[in-house]
């Protein structure tokens, strides 16, 4: 008897294991995460391209449903939907709808009404895309750009394109997580996707005001200091710390986080050599990172921004081929014949 | 409903908690009284109800049901739910004080009306502690004591600080008046919807401690102690609250405690998924927990066992989990589910009724939940072992649960309340 596969992956892949929405790291296999990078990998060229498209998503219509606004991924979505030739929607949810006091359900209803095919979801709250690709009408994918402190997947999907890129590979690989993981989507999906693709170890470092109850339950190491945490890393991933931080009596002073946590030369000597420094952006400087570092050789933060437009072209092709599939299911008999 | 019954209740296993009895007897209700409880009994013009394979025990008594009141923005009425309540085979209930508030006569009126119109089971208001339940200002508690409310709580609303709880506790200490407290401290639960685990860690939902609660409950049982006020905990979820509970209890202050079933029957892992039906407060926490709260069930710590029933329509579920109203609609579930967990080796038969029935009856200072003739008679008829799919028999308003398509065992023939027939199944 095999046990029953756990909800998020049951939501997100079809019968035979392809991916129709992408809403979570967890519980997706190591080949299938492999897969979307090397599908990355066809893709960053086409950046370097003089015609920068390739007709995948022709005809296809893209909805960013962003209920919180963010420029960056929202232009980052956007530009890889338009290089796969997609027709992109952009809505920004958070003033108009809510407002008027139209349900999360209401709004999805109307925008399906447009014929979507795809919706790339930011929502302030944990759980939101697993709803909409719940209520969803079957066919149409559902990308999550980042839901409340659980996950951001493409995010972690593009760091982890970016430590392939730079180290060969992940065996071996002992990667520090730094700051406000409490807060954080990006840490646990990236926690999620190391531990899937065979890091050696997954460190965290912060005060524990910050790192969440019962932080190895997510399958990592933690430390409270920065000398010991980055001792011999490969890797280190800063996260941005909110200045809202300071209000709520998370820290005293981003004056004494930075003394303690702010990555500069003096606490890099600490890694390996060749680590590479990374960040989701966007960056603090003087809070949690050092101009010295985030501008320093070792930094390969304006190479994960480039670096994010191939991965989320390659989540947004396998998801729709994903949804083709499970939606024609006797054009697979074809293809087995 | 029929008028005062003459019923002869024939051969059921007679279970009563309360006293001890668990035997194959006849049941007779004269006037509405329980009159006897013997071998063969005979009733000349009594309506006969065969009950052999069955079981008869007294009926349920639930410490904590949130009405429908048309302000409470619940699904359902009064109506709807007591008869829900009634199909359970409960009969008495006490209704938190969080609709209308029932900080007014007006309003305990209006519940009293309502209920008694519909008279499936008796309602017994909890009146606020203050008013509008502002955590400020002291309600009327002794004029709302004599419209019928049994006690006062602030049914998880919060109290503005120390002074005004221990003056509200003093003030209901005056009038022997019980105070019904939900332990959780506002600012330690603040924007939280889950328990503080590794569950929520992943899911990246903000969490509740279960310090929230301890914390808490330590200063109510100071203020208790300093008062002497009786007082009752309602829906104790976590295991660092049972060794205060135990202390203050051994100390002998008058202390009586209650937990949600659906707090022995789930923990955090139900939350996978974002499954909006397990959003409860307090949170459904650890496994461990669930096994303490087992434990302390069955040693007596935890007096009784509630249904927390908050009926709520499809809408305010269909969001993410954050988002939905937390709650769970109770009513149609609590008998199934106690049964289950007899059925499951989690609790012995007699002390596991009890906990429905008897104990609660005792937390709320109100002569209910056992078969002693003499008294009004209330009491349920249910086929134990048949098991049913709920969602075909269900009747609460609100279809928000968790158990909604589940087979569960219990299937209620007959529900008398005070005498009177409030549920009788085709």
């Amino acid at each position: 008897m095999t046990l029953a596969p756990p909800p998020s992956s049951r939501v997100q892949l079809t019968d035979d294991g392809k991916l129709r929405h992408f809403l979570s790291v967890e519980h997706l296999s190591r080949s299938l995460l492999e897969d979307m990078l090397d599908t990355a990998a066809s893709f960053v060229d086409v950046g370097g391209r003089a015609i920068k498209k390739v007709p995948l998503l022709r005809g296809k219509t893209v909805v960013n449903l962003f209920f919180e606004s963010s420029t960056r991924t929202r232009s980052t979505f956007e530009l890889a939907a338009k290089r796969l030739s997609a027709d992109v929607l952009n809505l920004d949810i958070s003033k108009s709808a809510t407002s008027k006091g139209e349900t999360l359900l209401d709004t999805l209803r109307n925008l399906e009404a447009m014929a979507a095919d795809m919706f790339v979801v930011r929502h302030q709250d944990s759980g939101a895309p697993f709803f909409i690709a719940n209520e969803v009408t079957p066919g149409v994918a559902v990308i999550n750009a980042g839901d409340g402190r659980h996950a951001h997947p493409t995010q972690a999907m593009l760091d982890m394109y970016t430590i392939r890129h730079y180290k060969g590979g992940f065996d071996g690989l002992r990667v520090a997580i730094v700051g406000d993981v409490l807060h954080s989507r990006v840490a646990r999906s990236q926690i999620h996707a190391l531990n899937i693709l065979g890091a050696e170890e997954v460190r965290l470092i912060g005060p524990r005001t910050l790192l969440p109850v019962a932080a190895e339950s997510l399958g990592v190491t933690v430390f409270n200091d920065m000398a010991q945490g980055l001792r011999d890393v490969d890797v280190v991933i800063m996260l941005r710390l909110q200045k809202e931080r300071m209000d709520s009596a998370f820290l005293p002073s981003e004056a004494e986080f930075f003394r303690l946590y702010g990555l500069n030369n003096e606490k890099l000597r600490h890694a390996k050599p060749d680590a590479i420094v990374m960040h989701p952006g966007p960056i603090n400087r003087g809070v949690e990172i050092a101009s010295e570092v985030a501008d320093g050789p070792r930094s390969v933060i304006l190479n994960q921004v480039t670096f994010g437009i191939a991965v989320r072209m390659a989540v947004m092709s396998m998801a729709i081929s994903g949804q083709e599939s499970s939606q024609n299911p006797e054009q697979g008999e074809d293809h087995g014949r | 409903m029929a008028a005062k019954a003459h019923l002869l209740i024939r051969k059921g296993r007679v279970i009563d908690p309360a006293s001890g009895r668990d035997e194959v007897a006849d049941l007779l209700v004269e006037d509405g009284r329980l009159v006897r409880i013997g071998a063969s009994l005979d009733a000349p013009g009594a309506e006969i109800v065969e009950a052999e394979g069955l079981w008869v025990i007294p009926g349920l008594v639930d410490a904590c049901v949130h009405l429908s009141l048309p302000d409470s923005g619940r699904a359902g009425d009064v109506t709807s739910e007591t008869r829900a309540a009634a199909a359970g085979g409960i009969t008495h209930l006490a209704a938190q004080p969080d609709c209308g508030p029932v900080d007014s006569t007006a309003v305990v009126r209006l519940i009293r009306e309502q209920a008694g119109q519909a008279g499936f089971a008796r309602v017994l208001p909890v009146a606020a502690l203050t008013q509008h339940l502002d955590g400020v200002q002291l309600a009327e508690m002794a004029t709302l004591a004599r419209a019928g409310c049994i006690a006062v709580g602030q049914a998880g609303a919060p109290v503005a600080d120390a002074l005004v709880l221990k003056r509200g506790l003093e003030y209901a200490a005056t009038f022997d008046l019980p105070v019904m407290f939900r332990p959780q401290d506002a600012a330690l639960a603040a924007g939280g919807c889950a328990h503080d685990g590794p569950v929520a860690t992943r899911l990246g939902l903000p969490g509740i401690p279960a310090v929230a609660e301890s914390v808490e409950l330590a200063r109510d049982l100071l203020l208790v102690e300093a008062t002497g006020v009786r007082a009752h905990f309602q829906q104790i979820s976590s295991r660092e609250s049972l060794p205060l509970l135990r202390a203050a209890k051994a100390r002998g202050l008058p202390v009586t405690a209650d937990v949600s079933i659906h707090h022995l029957l789930l923990d955090e892992s139900a939350l996978e998924g974002f499954d909006s039906h397990c959003h409860v407060i307090p949170p459904l926490r650890g496994a461990a927990d669930r096994e303490a709260l087992l434990a302390a069930v069955a040693d007596g710590t935890i007096d009784a066992v509630c249904s927390q029933h908050q009926p709520s329509g499809s809408f305010s579920k269909t969001a993410p989990f954050p988002a939905t109203r937390p709650g769970i609609s109770g009513l149609d579930t609590l008998l199934p589910l106690v049964l289950k967990l007899v059925e499951d080796g989690a609790l012995p038969l007699h002390r596991a009724l009890e906990a429905v029935t008897a104990a609660p009856a005792r937390c709320l200072g109100i002569q209910a939940g056992h078969l002693e003739p003499g008294r009004p008679a209330s009491l349920c008829v249910l086929a134990a072992g048949e098991s049913r799919t709920l969602s075909s028999h269900w009747l609460s308003a609100g279809r928000n649960s968790p158990w909604l398509h589940s087979r569960l065992p219990g299937a209620v023939k007959l529900t008398v309340c005070q005498g009177k027939v409030s549920w009788l199944s085709d």
